[in-house]
């Protein structure tokens, strides 16, 4: 196979089997934790369930004051890669002309160097994370290979990417393959491990905050 | 024929200069060249001794599945140019085109330059070679196949005119109804050098063959067996439209305000980012333009396959094919599947409790 059937491959039917794997995956997953449904709360209820679970999917975007001291390096290194991620993944013109053509609409993109320097930081920010995750004897201990996978997926298109931004070493349609396939690689895996929370983050925070407002406490 | 033969052994230089092209000119065409190679300018007078007392050297040129495309481009310059004087410089003893001969006379000047030249001709091929059946395209009786064989077994080194001979091109295209293959994928012991394009630039294939006159050796190739010094960068690498890429200003449509500001084509479908050839600094026509310049996107004509790559006018980040309709039909998969076993659990989850059986206090007492 030559690099450019590759990367016809990568743009094909590659593209294919990940969104096959990846939308069924998530909506297999999310059918199935909705599906568990709840007892129903024989209690009287002391308040908004709706209203407090809303407004817990926003409030615990912002940790509070106690966790925040508590754990400011996990806290902070953990929105700027987030933010980083979010940055290179949806504002990059590239990517934005892929969501377009699958979702159909469109939105402004920032200028290249704009998105190459915040692809380092998130690279960085990734690999200290990974560094005090493993120095860290509590985290450690909490980790599982679930978690190494999540990790290595997810910063493996932001290098692959950044490689075939730069062409280093290989030719531009051999670093643009691998790059979609990283890609692909990370869609595949994404349901069946914990980066699911990218879809049940916030179904998650709105049931935290149902059950405390339906108890009538904060939340 | 006394005078043909003594117009084969003037030397090239003696033949530019029979053609009145000045020391000058001849000067500065080295010098371009030794720049387009990217060697440094010590190099010159090596190129010019070379070229000056350079034999007219033998080029066979097999013409197979093409359209004739690659020869326009090298014989319609605008203007007789130094290089399209080198190129007549050449002994060109075989090409269906440009010969007078026809039929068995134009066979035998090809079998006799074979001959006289043995090991030490050039051979040029463009088109593609149908594999399938030979029969597909036939010169004189000589199936394309039959032909290449024979011919490049006393070659010195084989160069690829076009994207066809060199990748199979647009006969090898889906689906490629004639099995059509490249030169290198039936001739593996002789040196190829792979000048793609389609049409390839007129310079680069001068560009070729004066380094073959002037070190005796091919020039250092690809991993696609291109020379490095014209196919070493990307079309988007050296345009001009780069900045607007960087700065994300592209033409959305073919004549909106970006396109008319010249603003980057990457979002109608440029293949420049995976495109490796001299367009951008060479150009077309005399060094006037080059199709980004006119407006158009690249279409990646000296890449493998790029008749294959999923549409001229949609951006490399694209998918090729339809994802929007496999991610839903996946989706609703995936919802009817999450559905089925979420209502087993609760189903298994029922039953169980029917089948719970309560232990009273007389169960306990027996």
């Amino acid at each position: 196979m030559t690099e450019t059937e590759l990367l016809t491959w990568a743009r094909g039917p590659g593209f294919q089997i990940a969104s096959i794997i990846f939308a069924l995956g998530i909506m297999l997953r999310l059918g199935e934790i909705l599906m568990l449904g709840r007892k129903a709360n024989l209690a009287e209820a002391k308040g908004s369930a709706m209203s407090s679970g809303l407004r817990t999917v926003f409030s615990r975007t912002v940790p509070d004051a106690a966790t925040f001291k508590r754990s400011a390096f996990t806290v902070t290194a953990g929105y700027i890669f987030h933010i980083g991620l979010f940055v290179v993944i949806f504002l990059f013109a590239p990517h934005i002309l892929f969501f377009k053509d699958l979702l159909h609409v469109s939105w402004p993109a920032l200028p290249s160097p704009v998105i190459d320097a915040t692809s380092v930081i998130t690279i960085i920010t990734l690999v200290i994370v990974l560094v005090h995750r493993l120095r860290d004897p509590v985290k450690r201990f909490l980790s599982n290979y679930d978690d190494y996978l999540g990790w290595f997926v997810t910063i493996l298109p932001l290098i692959t990417g950044y490689i075939a931004f730069h062409r280093v070493g290989m030719t531009a349609p051999s670093l643009i393959a691998i790059h979609l396939l990283s890609v692909q690689l990370l869609m595949v895996v994404f349901p069946f491990t914990k980066l699911m929370h990218a879809f049940t983050i916030f179904l998650a925070r709105w049931y935290n905050g149902a059950i405390s407002g339906y108890r009538g406490v904060q939340s | 024929m006394t005078k043909d033969l003594s117009r084969k052994d003037r030397t090239l230089g003696e033949t530019l200069r029979s053609q009145g092209v000045s020391r000058r000119s001849f000067l500065k065409f080295c010098a371009a060249t030794a720049s387009m190679m990217a060697l440094p300018p010590s190099m010159i007078p090596t190129i010019a001794n070379a070229l000056e007392k350079a034999r007219r050297p033998s080029v066979i040129w097999l013409s197979f599945q093409e359209c004739t495309g690659c020869t326009e481009s090298l014989t319609r310059a605008h203007t007789a140019s130094v290089e399209s004087l080198i190129f007549d410089s050449i002994s060109l003893d075989y090409h269906h085109t440009l010969q007078a001969a026809a039929g068995h006379a134009a066979e035998a000047a090809r079998e006799a330059a074979m001959e006289e030249n043995h090991g030490k001709y050039l051979v040029v091929v463009d088109g593609s070679i149908p594999n399938g059946n030979n029969g597909y395209s036939t010169i004189a009786g000589i199936s394309n196949y039959d032909m290449l064989i024979e011919t490049a077994k006393g070659a010195a080194a084989i160069v690829t005119v076009g994207t066809c001979a060199a990748f199979g091109g647009i006969p090898h295209a889906k689906p490629n109804p004639t099995g059509a293959v490249s030169v290198s994928d039936i001739i593996k012991d002789k040196p190829i050098i792979n000048v793609p394009g389609c049409p390839p630039i007129p310079v680069v294939i001068t560009g070729v063959l004066t380094h073959f006159l002037t070190f005796g050796t091919i020039p250092d190739l690809d991993n696609l067996g291109r020379p490095k010094t014209f196919f070493g960068q990307s079309i988007h690498d050296r345009c001009y439209r780069r900045p607007f890429y960087d700065k994300g200003l592209f033409a959305e449509t073919f004549d909106d305000e970006g396109a008319r500001q010249g603003w980057c084509l990457y979002k109608l479908g440029c293949k420049g980012p995976t495109t490796y050839n001299a367009c951008a600094t060479t150009k077309w026509n005399g060094g006037v333009s080059f199709p980004i310049e006119a407006g158009h996107p690249c279409i990646g004509c000296s890449e493998p396959n790029f008749w294959d790559g999923g549409g001229f006018y949609k951006a490399i980040s694209i998918p090729t094919e339809n994802i929007t309709k496999t991610t839903m039909y996946a989706a609703a998969a995936g919802v009817a599947a999450g559905v089925a076993i979420g209502a087993t659990g609760r189903m298994k989850k029922s039953a169980a409790g029917k089948a719970h059986q309560k232990v009273t206090i007389d169960d306990l007492e027996k």
